[in-house]
């Protein structure tokens, strides 16, 4: 069944269909959306779930983490300085393996007041151990949260599925609602091998030395390389049932190109049709989408990368004090390889400035005219 | 008081407000800065704080030293302001989210520890700038957006909150009465310790639509009318006539030193000589 729908309600529905069992959730713009749909549905009935109406982001995250130990099903969703205010307890859902799955809407952090778009919220927490999926339109949205759900609890690591505020959160699209019956032979219920349970008790969180905390960690990172080709996996599965193949990567017109531009969520899709427009004046050029970017598809980036001969990448998120946050990850994810290519770093689009087709264009012509990067940031439309 | 009053501390300039038609956050806004006026100081020394919400767009329409900052978060940032300029009003404007869901332990502590500023909630019992969500005073049963079949749990009453946590001055009002308003917030401002001033205004967008099946500004006041009954009033009701109202007058106003204060006349007395480590040195 199509349907119109926004981006934000393009989560609700993700949860739903998920058939997510507790939701905690606190209104912030621009997410709210999303969980005054999934109320209305926890309340009258179409989700067998259970709605938390509580009193700051810091308890929506803690509440999730508290029911997903009882071994439910959790969504959540948030923004910004939301997800800040989470900050701490985000460290403790990873530490304690709770799968839960998150809607992010990607907005600028205060001060001064704003609420348009810029990753930089959620690359913040990029430290954290959650993973974090960067979708460009609304179908891709509600399919990453099924996808989620299937990575999330097979290695237990919890998930951020991530949508630009407003150009997504807040644009409609027609988009495909997977049939239920469909969804539930991809994500069966989820079946922890441990929780909270009377019958078989256990203590979570207790103190932990130096002799056993290290392991514990250790255990953290080799449970999200795992799911590295636990997302293309799940990608591929989901094509064969629905139609719509996913990956940690997307490429486009790649094959012969000589040039990349490399960028994110809906800035990508922007960027595939500079791709067409440069293609049209006859420069071999394709594209990368980074669609998953923790973990960090390096093996991907690498391949692609060795059959290029400059790369730029295009971020709209800034880490103050060095670069572009994509950038940076690119640039060290080929760095040991013998003969990499130059890569440019770009910041554009910061607290929601536009970034156009003819951005892009003009972007690919600046770095093509420059003999080698000069510095780690080229500013595109900034007003000095 | 003339209405003209208000001009001399408003930043025209930012006219109109983005509040919606039938708000009341521009009485109580009007309210706010007569009392700045009837306070007799300059407006030089008055610092005016807010979190986030409908009610965290105010400092930016008042001329004086003015910080928007986080959500909830306006007490902690006043605290940090009021120790280090002692002798500045510092006013902090709340709604009702701001000031009991998402800050309510800024609130509860600032109270027991009677930190020398004015807080003033907006309270609409709703997230209104968000669209509607239920807040900590949402009314048992009313409605909202995400209680689409009626709020079941029960409300915060601010004024019983802040009497039990310590305020030294509480008060309520609504938008209806202007002259009762300026007053309350007047003696608020002038109280030394936490001051607490909680104002029913209606949300006719939001609050209105949903529960008074009606965004007509009148009618929502009207509603407010019913809905709040003056102390004395009160006091010759029963229990069951009095649910779902809000009680309104002055609760409390008691002479009790700020936080503030205390520290700055310990700081004082452990600087004399003869106080403190030097009497430790002598014995």
């Amino acid at each position: 069944m199509r349907k119109v729908m926004i981006g934000n309600h393009a989560l609700s529905y993700g949860a739903k269909i998920s058939r997510a069992q507790v939701i905690p959730a606190y209104p912030i713009t621009p997410q709210t959306e999303v969980v005054e749909l999934l109320s209305e549905m926890c309340a009258n009935g179409e989700m067998d779930a259970k709605f938390i109406k509580v009193e700051s982001e810091h308890s929506a995250m803690t509440a999730s983490i508290g029911a997903s130990a009882t071994g439910a099903r959790v969504f959540t969703a948030t923004s910004a300085q939301g997800l800040a205010l989470m900050h701490e307890v985000l460290h403790w859902a990873v530490g304690a393996r709770t799968p839960i799955v998150m809607g992010n809407i990607n907005r600028a952090m205060a001060p001064p007041w704003t609420i348009w778009t810029e990753q930089t919220d959620s690359l913040a927490q990029r430290d954290t151990g959650w993973m974090q999926l960067y979708a460009q339109n609304s179908q891709e949205v509600l399919d990453s949260v099924i996808q989620a759900y299937k990575v999330a609890e097979a290695v237990q690591i919890p998930a951020m599925v991530i949508l630009a505020a407003f150009v997504l959160s807040h644009t409609s699209e027609a988009v495909e609602l997977p049939e239920q019956g469909k969804v539930d032979e991809f994500l069966p219920p989820y079946e922890p091998e441990y929780r909270i349970d009377p019958a078989n008790p256990h203590a979570f969180g207790g103190l932990t030395g130096p002799d056993g905390y290290f392991e514990l960690r250790y255990q953290i990172q080799k449970a999200i390389e795992d799911s590295l080709p636990k997302w293309d996996e799940v990608g591929r599965e989901f094509g064969e049932l629905f139609g719509r193949k996913y990956g940690l990567i997307e490429t486009y017109k790649v094959e012969d190109a000589k040039n990349l531009i490399i960028s994110s969520a809906t800035l990508a899709s922007t960027a595939r049709t500079a791709v067409d427009a440069l293609r049209e004046k006859g420069e071999k050029v394709g594209l990368l989408r980074i669609r998953v970017f923790r973990p960090f598809p390096s093996a991907q980036i690498r391949s692609i990368l060795s059959s290029v001969d400059r790369a730029v990448v295009v971020d709209r998120n800034i880490s103050f004090g060095a670069s572009g946050i994509f950038y940076q990850e690119v640039k060290a994810a080929v760095y040991n390889e013998k003969n990499p290519p130059p890569i440019f770093g770009v910041i554009a689009g910061i607290g929601g400035r536009d970034v156009t087709k003819k951005d892009i264009i003009d972007i690919y012509e600046d770095i093509m005219r420059m003999d080698e990067p000069k510095s780690d940031i080229i500013w595109k439309g900034v007003r000095l | 008081m003339k209405t003209e009053v208000v001009k001399k501390y408003l930043r025209l300039e930012k006219m109109p407000t983005v509040w919606c038609p039938g708000c009341g956050n521009g009485i109580i806004l009007g309210s706010l800065l007569r009392a700045f006026e009837l306070r007799g100081r300059s407006k030089d020394d008055i610092v005016l704080i807010s979190g986030i919400g409908c009610s965290g767009r105010t400092p930016g329409y008042v001329d004086v030293h003015t910080l928007h900052t986080t959500h909830g978060r306006a007490i902690a940032f006043a605290t940090g302001v009021k120790m280090m300029m002692p002798k500045m009003s510092v006013i902090v404007v709340m709604g009702d989210g701001d000031c009991t869901a998402i800050g309510g332990n800024h609130f509860i502590h600032a109270a027991r520890r009677n930190l020398d500023i004015t807080a003033i909630v907006y309270n609409n019992g709703i997230y209104g700038m968000t669209g509607g969500q239920v807040s900590p005073t949402t009314p048992y049963e009313a409605y909202a957006t995400t209680a689409p079949y009626g709020q079941m749990e029960a409300p915060f009453d601010i004024v019983e909150l802040a009497l039990g946590a310590g305020a030294s001055y509480v008060a309520r009002s609504s938008v209806n009465d202007v002259p009762k308003l300026d007053e309350i917030i007047m003696k608020g401002i002038r109280n030394d310790g936490f001051s607490v001033i909680d104002v029913i205004t209606p949300c006719p967008i939001v609050f209105g639509r949903y529960n008074n099946l009606t965004a007509d500004p009148m009618k929502n006041l009207e509603w407010i009318r019913e809905t709040t009954i003056p102390k004395s009033k009160a006091a010759k009701m029963s229990e069951e006539e009095l649910r779902g109202k809000w009680i309104t007058g002055i609760f409390r106003d008691r002479e009790k030193p700020g936080l503030i204060n205390l520290y700055l006349d310990l700081e004082e007395r452990l600087s004399k000589p003869g106080s403190g480590e030097d009497k430790g040195e002598e014995a």
